[in-house]
């Protein structure tokens, strides 16, 4: 199995954010950054599969700034076997640009699986994957969940409102990856060692301005102050006349 | 201008979410174009005039009963480009996530997906939508021609504005896709997903034990299937509850009119799967537990005693 994994350098879901002096990104300063969770899932996958053929190759790939190589190095830690930087300061706020750069790298391999997170937990697209599917002439099945292959087949589900889509495909082909996929391995202290090892290309990349133009980052509108009703059990009348009279909602 | 509404179906039956896209589209001035892929005529697909579809087109093919992703995708796009489409309106729903960037591709552009706001002015398509999960909320002029947008769910109220919606079925002769839908495996009857449903109960660690979310199923139940029960993170990743129904960054960033959070302490990416919720009720035995600071009216105290109480409340309303 020869397999990529496209993964991205996320702040960590805990970070608050704090916009930069330009009014159109985040303060970076003191973010603490790490491999988007949802990726996690992609790599974890890939592994399985590679340890399941007892052969191949799994390859990760990022589009991001220098920095990003820390997350190419978790993804190496936790298994993969060589990582490629697409060195780029900014990511695109235009996905389309993105995909056209992952793409044109992963051209012209002969790749039974490409898996990337279902969305990036920063800017929330979620539809790298599928662009670069498209861009590639590959079947895509997004936000799986379960994942069955035998040889050249696979049966993936994928969660829909009120149920679960199973869906065939044929090999190779894209998957993003959903939680509940698998559970992601932390890295042994042994792997880490070995990932400052592990190849990592770096490539510089120049990606287009494309047709999405941030014009402003802003805090979402403040919460009018809310108010405790009460304490216990005796409040739940006042709550729900508050709910009904007030808030209008019952 | 003419905008181009693709519209959601599910077993030949028009889903509502399709009035919030035909809604969305009217805001952006001119005539609206609603298109639906499906087998056979749609069920409901009438209601599109109700919303302001200036007319309704049913791409029929018979593989197109259940998803077929490339096949709809090739459709649309074929659609989009012989009606020179300015803009195409998505919903951002587990269907619409797959599709748009599908359709996006083949017309040569990107998604501005996930959208809470749209307008267009003097300067063209202005959107708005949350990133990170709704601690910011990024303004973005969108100069891709075509423009192709989707909508977060119940953002958009559906606003009646009647129309022609002069129908019509065209039969599409696309291939076969590589990837098909071999079966939906329904949730039990009378689950909602926490991304549509227009209440939410969602509990966290305060329930002490997976068994006691029964106390919230019973509340949400009370509601009479407008309901869902969604989970903390906490919760999900202890194995408690399914992936499914979790709300936070890493989970489902969720809208709607009611969110009753139980026994949540309010973790920072917890707050920004739910602040964009209408209305927030916190329920919490510790007075200072960051939900509160979120939460439109709190009850402080024991769940196990104040949820059966609200249940029986809700129970009498409905009754």
């Amino acid at each position: 199995m020869k397999i990529a994994v496209c993964i991205k350098r996320v702040p960590d879901s805990e970070t608050r954010v704090k916009i930069a002096a330009d009014g159109k990104s985040l303060d970076e300063a003191g973010v603490k950054f790490v491999l988007n969770p949802y990726d996690e899932f992609a790599v974890e996958e890939a592994l399985r599969r590679k340890e399941k053929a007892a052969a191949g190759e799994v390859v990760v790939i990022c589009l991001g700034p220098a920095a990003a190589q820390e997350s190419i190095r978790t993804a190496l830690a936790m298994g993969a076997d060589r990582g490629v930087l697409l060195q780029a300061d900014k990511i695109p706020a235009d996905p389309f640009e993105t995909a056209k750069v992952i793409a044109a790298e992963l051209k012209g391999t002969a790749w039974d699986l490409i898996l990337f997170g279902r969305m990036a937990i920063d800017d929330y697209n979620t539809q790298v994957g599928p662009l670069v599917a498209e861009l590639l002439g590959l079947p895509c099945v997004t936000a799986v969940s379960h994942l069955d292959i035998d040889g050249a087949n696979g049966v993936a589900e994928r969660e829909i409102e009120g149920g679960i889509e199973v869906v065939d495909f044929p090999l190779p082909a894209v998957l993003t990856a959903d939680k509940g996929l698998n559970e992601p391995r932390y890295p042994a202290l042994k792997g880490i060692m070995a990932a400052k090892k592990k190849p990592l290309e770096v490539k510089p990349v120049q990606p287009g301005a494309g047709t999405l133009e941030i014009v402003a980052l802003t805090p979402p509108p403040d919460r009018k102050e809310g108010k405790i009703v009460g304490e216990g059990a005796a409040a739940v009348g006042e709550l729900v006349r508050l709910l009904r009279e007030e808030a209008k909602v019952l | 201008m003419t905008t181009l509404a693709v519209l959601e179906q599910r077993d030949g039956v028009l889903r509502k979410i399709s009035h919030e896209v035909v809604t969305a589209a009217q805001r952006l001035g001119g005539s609206v174009d609603a298109v639906v892929c499906a087998a056979a005529p749609v069920q409901g697909a009438d209601q599109a005039a109700k919303f302001g579809a200036d007319t309704i087109v049913t791409l029929a093919n018979p593989a197109f009963a259940k998803y077929a992703p490339e096949a709809w995708a090739q459709a649309l796009a074929e659609r989009a480009k012989q009606g020179g489409y300015r803009t195409i309106v998505f919903a951002a729903s587990a269907t619409g996530k797959d599709l748009a960037p599908r359709v996006a591709a083949k017309l040569g552009v990107g998604v501005a997906a996930d959208l809470t706001d749209l307008a267009t002015d003097g300067a063209g398509l202005m959107v708005t939508r949350p990133v990170y999960a709704g601690k910011a909320l990024l303004r973005v002029k969108v100069m891709s021609q075509p423009a192709v947008l989707s909508l977060r769910p119940n953002v958009f109220t559906p606003v009646e504005r009647p129309k022609a919606g002069a129908a019509e079925t065209v039969a599409v002769n696309v291939p076969a896709g590589r990837v098909t839908v071999r079966e939906i495996k329904a949730a039990p009857a009378g689950t909602l997903d926490v991304a549509e449903a227009q209440i939410i109960i969602s509990g966290g660690r305060g329930l002490k034990e997976p068994a006691n979310f029964k106390v919230l199923e019973e509340l949400a139940r009370a509601f009479g299937g407008h309901a869902a029960v969604g989970a903390s993170r906490a919760v999900v990743d202890a194995g408690w509850r399914a992936h499914a129904d979790q709300v936070g960054q890493t989970g489902k960033t969720v809208s709607p009119s009611l969110y009753i959070a139980v026994g949540i302490s309010g973790a920072i990416q917890h707050l920004a799967g739910m602040r964009t919720s209408k209305v927030i009720v916190a329920i919490n035995k510790d007075k200072d537990a960051p939900i509160f600071k979120v939460a439109d009216y709190g009850v402080v105290g024991d769940l196990f005693e104040i949820v059966p109480r609200l249940t029986e409340e809700i129970r009498k309303l409905h009754g």
